[in-house]
Parts: C-alpha cells; structure tokens; sequence
C-alpha cells in the first residue's frame, strides 16, 4: 500500500521521461546553458544569462551558427541552487551538449567527477575549483582565464605596486572578506602562501549567506583591525552591501578591491557617491563600443531576440556573459577544425577547449579588440593564467585603472598541481588521464 | 466491484492483525515492487537519477520526520541537520575504512544521527509545540555551522566540500562517477524498501502505539504506564536514524557531493511540508508527500512547455521555473482544503469508496 504512489509515480514518470527524448538533431550544436534568473542572485544572474544567450544567438543570426551549423541554445534555469543544477545536469547530458557551464562553484564541484564519465567537458569560466587547471588530473574541466588564486596574486602585486613593491607589503594587514561557502573560501590557501612568503598578516572575514545583508559586527571588527587592503570575494547582494559598508566606516575605498564577481555595476552603485574609487580585478572590458557589441545590437537586440534591456547593453557583467560565450563558440571552431567535422560533440569540444588559442589577430576578427587579452590553453595548463586589469569605480561607471597585470604564476602554479594532486588522492580511484593531447593542425 | 474483501476470511489472530489484511492490497504491493524494480532496466538515466532516486531518499526522510512528528507529536525543524550528520559521519567512516562495504556505512552512519537526534531531544520532556520546534531549530543552526567550520568533517579539503569516492557492492561501482544511475537506484529502493518495512513493523507495533499514545495525550499515557522520557527520546533516536541514512544516500547516491548548505533550513522546511501534505501519522503519506513535492515540478517543468508548444508559445527557462511555484503553491493549498489531513487520507477515503463502487449505499 505504501508504495502505491511510488508505482504511479514511476508510470508517470516513464510516461514523462519517454515524450521527451532529446531530438538529437545532427545538423545543430547543441549548447545548454545552466542559468539563474530567479532566486536571490538573479540580480547577478540575469545579465550572465542574457550575454551568453545574445552572443550565440547573433552568431546564429549573423553567421548562420558556427561553420554554418546552428547553435540550438537552451537555458535551464538553476536558482543558483545545486540540486536544482545536478538536476539540469541530468536532463541535458543524454542530448550529446557540445559544452556545459554550471555558473555556480557548487554545481561545478558537483559536475567535476562526472564530467570525465559523460564525456561532456565542463567549461567554468573564472569559476569552480582553482586546482582543476591541472589538464593532467582534470581532462574534462577548463576554467580559462584565470583561477581564483591568480585573482588574488593580482590583488597582492596592485597592492605592492601602490605601497612600493613587494618587500613593502611586510608587516602589513591585509583583510579577505569572504563568502563562506566553496566559492569564498577558495583563494584562502593562496593568500596563506603569500602571507607567509612576504610577511604581511592576513585577516580573515567570513560572511555566511543568510547574513550577506547584516554585516555590521563585521565591519566593527575591520574597525578595530585597521587592515591597509581590503579583498572582496563576495557574490549577489553581499557585494552592495560590503561596498556600502566601507563607505559608512570610513575605509579608503580606492584600497578596497573586489574579485571580478563583485565588479557588477550594481554592486558598486550600492555605495552611492562615495563609492568612488573602489576597484575590482576584470579580463574583459565594459562597455558598448565594440564591434562585437554592436553586431549583438543589431542582428540581436533590436530584432527584438534579446531580453536584455538595450540601454543596459556593455554592463559589465553583460560582457562577461558575452566572453563566456565567446570561449564555447571559439571552442567548437577549433573543434571543428582539428576534427574536420561540422557538428561536434563532447569529445571533440574537449580537444577544441585542450588547443584554444585566440590571438590579438582574431581577437580583431570577432570585433573584440580591446576588450579582452588573448587566451591560450594547453593539455597540462587547462587555465592559462592570464593577464588581469584593475579597473576602478567613477561614481558612475567602470574604468580601467591599470594595465594588464600578469597573475605572480610562480607561485600560483605549484599550489595548483598540489592541490589536484590532493584531490585526486582523496578521491580514491580518481582516473588516469587517458585522452590523448590534441594539437591544432 | 473488484476491491472487495467478500470471501476472505480469517481464520487467525495473525491474520486479523496483519498491515494488509486484504489480499487485493497485497497483490498490488507486491505489483509496485515488482514495477519499481523493474524500472531499473527499462528507465532512461534523467529518470532514475533525477527523479526516483531523488523522490526515494525524500520518502525516507519523510518517513524519519513523520515518526517524529506524526507519530509521536513532537514537532523538529532539525531534519536537515540531521541528514547532513548522517552525511558526514558515512563520508568521515568510508575514508576512514575504505575496505568496509558501504552499504553498512549507510546504515551505520544512521547512528550518529540517531546519538546527536537524541542530545537535541532532550529538552523534549519539558517542552512541547512551537517551543520545541525552536530547540531543534538550534540543533539546525549548530550543526549547519559545524559542517562549514569544522575542517576535519570534510577531511581539511580545499573545497570544503564532501564528495562521493568509488566503492563497490559485488565487484560493481555503486558510490562515484562511474556508478552507473541503475545499480545506484537499485540500492536506494532495497534500502527504501527494508527501512519502510521495519518503520512498518515499529508503528504498529508497542512502540508506535507508545508513541502515539503520547502524541494524543502525554498526561494520560504517562498514567498508563508509558515512560515519557524514554519514548520521546526513542523516537528522536529512531526519527533521526532514518533522516541520517537519507542524508547519507542524498550525497553518495544522488548528488555525488556536498557542501555544508545543502542541508540548510530550506532542506528542514521541504520535509516538513512533505509529510504536513502527505498526512502526518501516516507512511504511505510520506510517500506521497515526496512525490508531490519533489516530482511535480520536475514534471511541470517538462510538460508546461510541451502543453505550450503546440501554441507556439514558447516560454523561457525563468518563466517556467516561475510558474511551478505558482501551480505548487495553489495544489498545496487546493488538496489541504479539499483535506486537510493531506493525500494520504484523500487515499483512504478513495479506497473506501472503491470499496461500495458501483453501488454506494
């Protein structure tokens, strides 16, 4: 009798599960993209959302797809939640995705092992685990351009450059306010490292996510800490909240950096006037006066294809939906060039990922000059470690501060192997790479 | 016409107590078994592992939480922590004895639930209600915070996260990537299965009737014998084992991994409407409770946009996951008008007009 409802459940449920077999059409690449537009980081989510849809769907309607096969997007929403994620995970892995992008550190970590499994590579653009750049331990997972620990190595060389160099940063205080969760925690081991290696004292800060809006005993405590630098690895609403915190406290905010996910336009709007000056890392520009932007204008936005709000077009984290998106496509294009096939798969998008190498030349190409370094990708290097600029806060809009600033890869790179080589140690029976490198031809 | 128990007779006073005294009942439970083993091999992999996988281990903590709450009236916001303890005592006892089957870490894990499931219960002698809803409310927050800032829970990761290492039952991958999602299933509905029937057998039995003695009136069960502490505590012990082998089987078999907010109050909350929607006190109810909350959406999610279609109305991804929310919100509160003793006694009732069908009297 108990299990009555689990007997119906199944009937439905195979009923459901058998309408709706992927069409696996051969003439389209199919790329799912897992976003969030509801839940409590739509705020962040939804321009993502829109700049990685928009740029596929211009080349669709601009090229006719990549190669001249189609893209067929589908978003599947998340919530930012990772059982909502997993979820998505497992409705689209039987449709042969070219690429999956969790968008979410949580989900990433979850997809990590299953990746080399489905044979479906994973790209987590600037997100997810910093260790899985290690192409030798994780064949299937890329995280181009740059990893968390190399974010924060930028912050540590502007500081230094600000102070006078780096023997100047001994005996300072150096404060990480930090979402405590995966994603907050992840550039802690790098600025342990450093801390140790330069000699300046790093205060930590946790803000757990129900108290992302309630960050007053925490700021009491910077009060009494005095820290000379400040870094924000903070997501959604507890950005705002942490700039607006700084400027009610009193704290330089041209001291004040965020990593590129507290660079949303909104979170340094939170701090009103005085926000002036705080500054966040970025690998990619803002702004609309670029060609790529402009052809997503036209063939996208004002086609009415776009649910991205025209005046807010070049936002910055618009952009980076448009560079994520930029990746995959450039990705499948040299997937099909080394394979030779039109239509490509997981596997071949994986070697497409293993040979990525766009140059200043075809930066030109895709209309994006200027707005983002050139990313080279290798079998071992599955990060590349690129190049970072500051830019900084007018009062009303994002600016480039500094120039591009190469991440301190000495130091981080070692800590990368070892930590894939923890991972990997951890997880018993974690599999030998076996894919074999691929070259561009 | 056909649901009739007209010529069964009983003979026995094992007979007259049995769980299923008609015979249609058990042919039909033994027909779902059969049926839900037999979707092992004939479902896709979205279906196993992201539907019934998922729906079988909600049942479970369901199931733990309504033997608390349903059966002996005492009311738990803790059932996420819980979960989350049976969790990270099944990953610290397999890394730390690998060579151990991990079906007997599974239910061995269940038990550190159950020690913590009774330190959190004791403040249930001398509160009852919303008060000790606000206790275990505590055991929520505490727990939560030790999964996040205890380093060795996770055994010092980086990540700080826990996830699934590859263990075998028989030789075959049951736990990791390449465990396929139908020996993972397999699993989760014997272990289902077995745990149903000994929370069957517990609930009918002297303790069930203790427990909702108790539920119904303290004062007057403790005048008729029943020791109070002892019988709460029982049943957070008992209640806490079943959340913690679900949490256990939520990170190994479905999600493969977990951090510590997986097992937030949200998680707590979920259960609590599963088994308030599928009718308190009752373990078919935990059944269904699961389903409507957990697989509705999933199946509104994939028949909105095939009812749309045809219209061509095609709707975006946000829209969709808008709109579950909305059509679960109006079917909670349509089926607790309807009744509010939830579905599983809409599912009695029905039975009970199968019964006279055709003719009613």
């Amino acid at each position: 009798m108990s299990f009555m409802k689990l007997k119906l459940g199944a009937a439905a449920a195979v009923l459901i599960g058998a309408s709706v077999l992927p069409a696996a059409a051969q003439d389209s690449i199919y790329v799912p993209l897992l976003t969030y537009r509801t839940g409590p980081f739509a705020g962040s989510g939804i321009p993502i959302a829109d700049g990685m849809h928009d740029y596929l769907r211009m080349l669709n309607e601009r090229d006719g797809g990549i190669g001249g096969v189609k893209i067929a997007i589908e978003e599947c929403e998340t919530g930012y939640d990772t059982k909502k994620g997993v979820e998505c995970y497992e409705s689209i892995k039987g449709k042969n995705p070219a690429v999956v992008n969790p968008y979410s550190t949580g989900i990433t970590l979850q997809l990590i092992p299953k990746a080399a499994v489905d044979k479906i590579p994973m790209l987590s653009m600037a997100y997810g685990l910093s260790p899985s750049a290690d192409g030798n331990i994780f064949p299937w997972i890329f995280n181009p351009p740059v990893t968390y620990w190399d974010g924060a190595s930028v912050f540590i060389k502007h500081a230094a450059e600000k102070e006078g160099g780096l023997d100047k940063l001994k005996g300072k205080k150096i404060g990480l306010i930090h979402l405590d969760a995966p994603y907050g925690k992840e550039p802690i081991p790098l600025l342990e490292a450093l801390a140790k290696d330069l000699g300046f004292e790093l205060k930590l800060y946790p803000v757990t996510a129900q108290d992302m809006q309630n960050q007053g005993s925490l700021w009491l405590s910077i009060r009494r800490d005095r820290p000379d630098w400040l870094y924000l690895q903070g997501w959604g609403a507890m950005n705002p909240t942490a700039v607006k915190e700084a400027v009610k406290a009193g704290f330089p905010m041209n001291k004040m950096v965020g990593v590129w996910w507290a660079g949303g336009d909104d979170d340094a709007r939170g701090g009103g006037a005085e926000a002036k000056g705080y500054k966040s890392l970025d690998f990619h520009a803002v702004g609309a006066d670029f060609g790529v932007i402009k052809d997503i204008q036209k063939h996208v936005v004002d086609k009415g294809l776009s649910k991205f709000p025209k005046e807010k077009l070049g936002e910055n984290l618009y952009n980076r939906g448009v560079y994520n998106s930029m990746l995959i496509a450039e990705a499948v294009r040299t997937a099909q060039q080394i394979t030779g096939k039109k239509a490509v798969n997981g596997e071949d998008v994986r070697k497409g990922l293993e040979a990525l190498n766009i140059t200043e030349a075809r930066l030109k190409e895709l209309g994006m000059e200027g707005f983002a370094a050139p990313v080279k990708v290798s079998c071992e290097d599955h990060n590349g470690h690129h190049k970072v600029f500051v830019a900084e806060w007018d009062g009303t809009k994002w600016q480039k501060a500094s120039d591009w600033i190469e991440p301190l890869k000495d130091k981080v790179r070692p800590l990368i192997e070892a930590g894939a080589k923890d991972y990997a140690e951890k997880n018993t029976g974690w599999p030998k790479r076996s894919e074999s490198c691929a070259k561009q031809s | 016409m056909f649901y009739r128990e007209a010529g069964q007779f009983k003979t026995s006073y094992a007979a007259d107590m049995a769980v299923f005294p008609l015979r249609q009942d058990r042919i039909g439970l033994a027909a779902i078994i059969a049926v839900a083993y037999a979707v092992a091999f004939t479902g896709s992999d979205f279906l196993l592992q992201a539907v019934l996988i998922p729906f079988l281990i909600f049942a479970l903590a369901a199931i733990g939480l309504n033997l608390l709450t349903g059966y002996a009236g005492l009311l738990s916001l803790g059932t996420g922590a819980f979960m989350g303890v049976g969790a990270y005592a099944c990953y610290k006892l397999t890394t730390a004895f690998p060579g151990v089957n991990f079906v007997v870490w599974v239910l061995v894990s269940g038990l550190f639930s159950a020690g913590i499931g009774v330190f959190f219960g004791l403040p249930s002698l001398r509160i009852k209600g919303f008060y000790l809803a606000v206790a275990t409310l505590a055991a929520q927050f505490f727990l939560q915070w030790c999964f996040n800032r205890v380093p060795w829970l996770y055994n010092y990761n980086v990540s700080g996260a826990i996830d699934a290492p590859l263990r075998t039952l028989f030789g075959v991958p049951i736990v990791g990537p390449t465990a396929t999602s139908q020996t993972r299933y397999l699993v989760v509905l014997t272990l289902v299965i077995l745990l149903t029937w000994v929370a069957s057998n517990l609930v009918h039995g002297r303790i069930g009737r203790m427990w909702m003695a108790i539920r119904d009136m303290d004062i007057a069960a403790e005048l008729m014998g029943i020791k109070l502490l002892q019988s709460k505590l029982l049943a957070f012990a008992v209640s806490s084992y079943y959340c913690g082998v679900a949490g256990a089987m939520m990170v190994f078999f479905w999600y493969g991994g977990a951090e510590y907010n997986v097992f937030d109050i949200n998680q707590s909350f979920i259960v609590l409407f599963m088994i308030i929607i599928g009718g308190l006190g009752s373990l078919i109810g935990s059944f269904f409770g699961a389903a409507l909350i957990f697989m509705l959406p999933i199946a509104l999610g994939i028949i909105l946009p095939a009812i749309l279609d045809p219209f061509g109305l095609s709707i975006g991804s946000d829209t969709i996951e808008h709109l579950r929310f909305i059509i679960l919100g109006a079917l909670i509160i349509f089926f607790l008008i309807v009744e509010p003793h939830g579905l599983a006694r809409l599912w009695q009732i029905g039975k009970q007009k199968l019964r006279v069908w055709p003719f009613p009297y």
